[in-house]
């Protein structure tokens, strides 16, 4: 590269790594450099090619299950004296018990996790989907009541709809989309260049502290309030999610 | 000591970037195999580890001990070949259709070879920047190293990559190191 800028300004205002300021300095500087300009080029056919070719390996189901076994089996509590024969009875009688405990409870995990996994790959799976041209709302509007009254009768459960801009998480507009055979509303949020996904359906269970994970480089976050389960999604740092998580919450 | 209720809450924070940790460690010792014994390992030592964890960004807490974890068991293992050939089963993705590895095969399979051509820790910078969508600080504090060689070993490493695609070859990997 001829032009006098360090790389690093144009690797970083392509990560979304510079503040707004030096961005907007950049990209003015951007329209007169051709240099600049095809470095940006070259970087985004190289993060072009990296997405189309799957790169990301996921690990086996079996390796989750290994991990959750080992974890139940250093627990304290398990050693016993070997000295005396009623002593080995009784530990003998214990470890078969405890073998029993940990096959009903191991099966029980098995089912429970297996659901977490598929429930992950379906709600990055919805997001990914939204990301394609055009899907990503189905009524563009940032005003929360013609958001809210679009959603009369499309969905049979009520929610809050709010627009958190002041609060950096500009309301983009909704849609209708379907998770794991389960018809869900979807908000649609967006702060500085990433998109977020909050999916909100009917649940049984209680409300329950969040849970988060991450897949194929997404972020998620799911929560229940009040019959309604949210799960927000989004390629954004932890840390933003769990703000739109309070703002929703609050 | 920990006990159930560490379990219960290791399992329901940590856990659940067990594919973080996988791709990573995948990718740093260039193999599935491995990288599932590693793995286990990682996850492992996170656990013990749990109690001096005091909330933040467990991803990126996580992902320290996997990378950690991969060089301690590189230098047992394979100090001797560290160039080795990279493990077929990389290129077999679980969840993959037969269409999308049909059309992505080619693409997958030249990107790889020239990812495994990059040294390992331009590679470990680029996958977590990629794949994993890390910021720079987060990749800074994963990999331990100041985020302006963060940032040189990414653009170094981009640039390799895309004088590899451009070439649109296999055979010759030249490191103009």
């Amino acid at each position: 590269m001829s032009c006098d800028l360090e790389y690093s300004v144009v690797h970083s205002y392509f990560d979304g790594e510079l503040g707004v300021i030096r961005a907007a300095e950049f990209k003015h500087h951007l329209s007169d450099c051709s240099d600049c300009m095809d470095e940006l080029a070259a970087l985004s056919s190289v993060r072009g090619s990296l997405k189309y070719a799957r790169l990301y390996e996921t690990a086996p189901a079996s390796l989750r299950r290994k991990i959750r076994a080992d974890l139940h089996s250093i627990m304290p509590g398990t050693r016993r004296s070997l000295l005396l024969s009623w002593r080995r009875l009784a530990a003998a009688a214990g470890l078969f018990l405890v073998v029993l405990i940990l096959w009903r409870v191991i099966s029980g995990v098995r089912k429970e996790e297996d659901y977490q996994a598929e429930f992950a790959a379906g709600i990055v799976d919805a997001h990914l989907r939204s990301l394609l041209p055009g899907q990503i709302t189905n009524v563009n509007s940032t005003d929360p009541q013609t958001v809210g009254t679009w959603f009369e009768g499309k969905v049979k459960f009520v929610f809050p709809v709010r627009n958190f801009a002041d609060d950096g998480f500009a309301l983009q507009g909704g849609r209708v989309d379907i998770v794991q055979g389960r018809t869900v509303a979807a908000l649609v949020y967006r702060s500085r260049d990433q998109l977020f996904n909050v999916f909100i359906w009917r649940t049984r269970e209680l409300n329950g502290s969040p849970r988060t994970g991450s897949r194929q480089g997404y972020q998620w976050i799911d929560w229940r309030k009040g019959k309604l389960e949210f799960c927000a999604v989004s390629a954004a740092a932890p840390s933003d999610l769990d703000r739109l998580q309070r703002l929703l919450t609050e | 000591m920990l006990n159930a209720e560490d379990r219960a809450r290791f399992e329901q924070t940590v856990l659940p970037h067990l594919d973080a940790a996988f791709n990573l460690a995948a990718w740093i010792l260039s193999s599935r195999t491995d990288a599932e014994e590693v793995t286990q390992d990682a996850m492992l030592r996170a656990f013990r580890f749990f109690e001096s964890f005091y909330g933040g960004d467990v991803r990126a807490w996580l992902l320290q001990i996997v990378r950690n974890t991969c060089y301690t068991w590189l230098e047992k293992n394979r100090r001797m070949k560290m160039t080795d050939q990279f493990d077929e089963q990389l290129h077999i993705e679980s969840s993959a259709t037969p269409e999308s590895i049909a059309i992505a095969g080619e693409a997958r399979e030249r990107l790889t070879r020239a990812l495994e051509t990059l040294p390992p820790r331009f590679r470990e910078v680029i996958v977590l920047r990629e794949l994993e969508g890390c910021s720079y600080k987060e990749i800074a504090a994963i990999t331990s190293i100041p985020i302006g060689t963060v940032m040189s070993s990414l653009s170094r490493a981009r640039r390799q990559l895309h004088s590899a695609l451009a070439k649109g070859a296999e055979g010759e990997d030249t490191n103009e190191l």
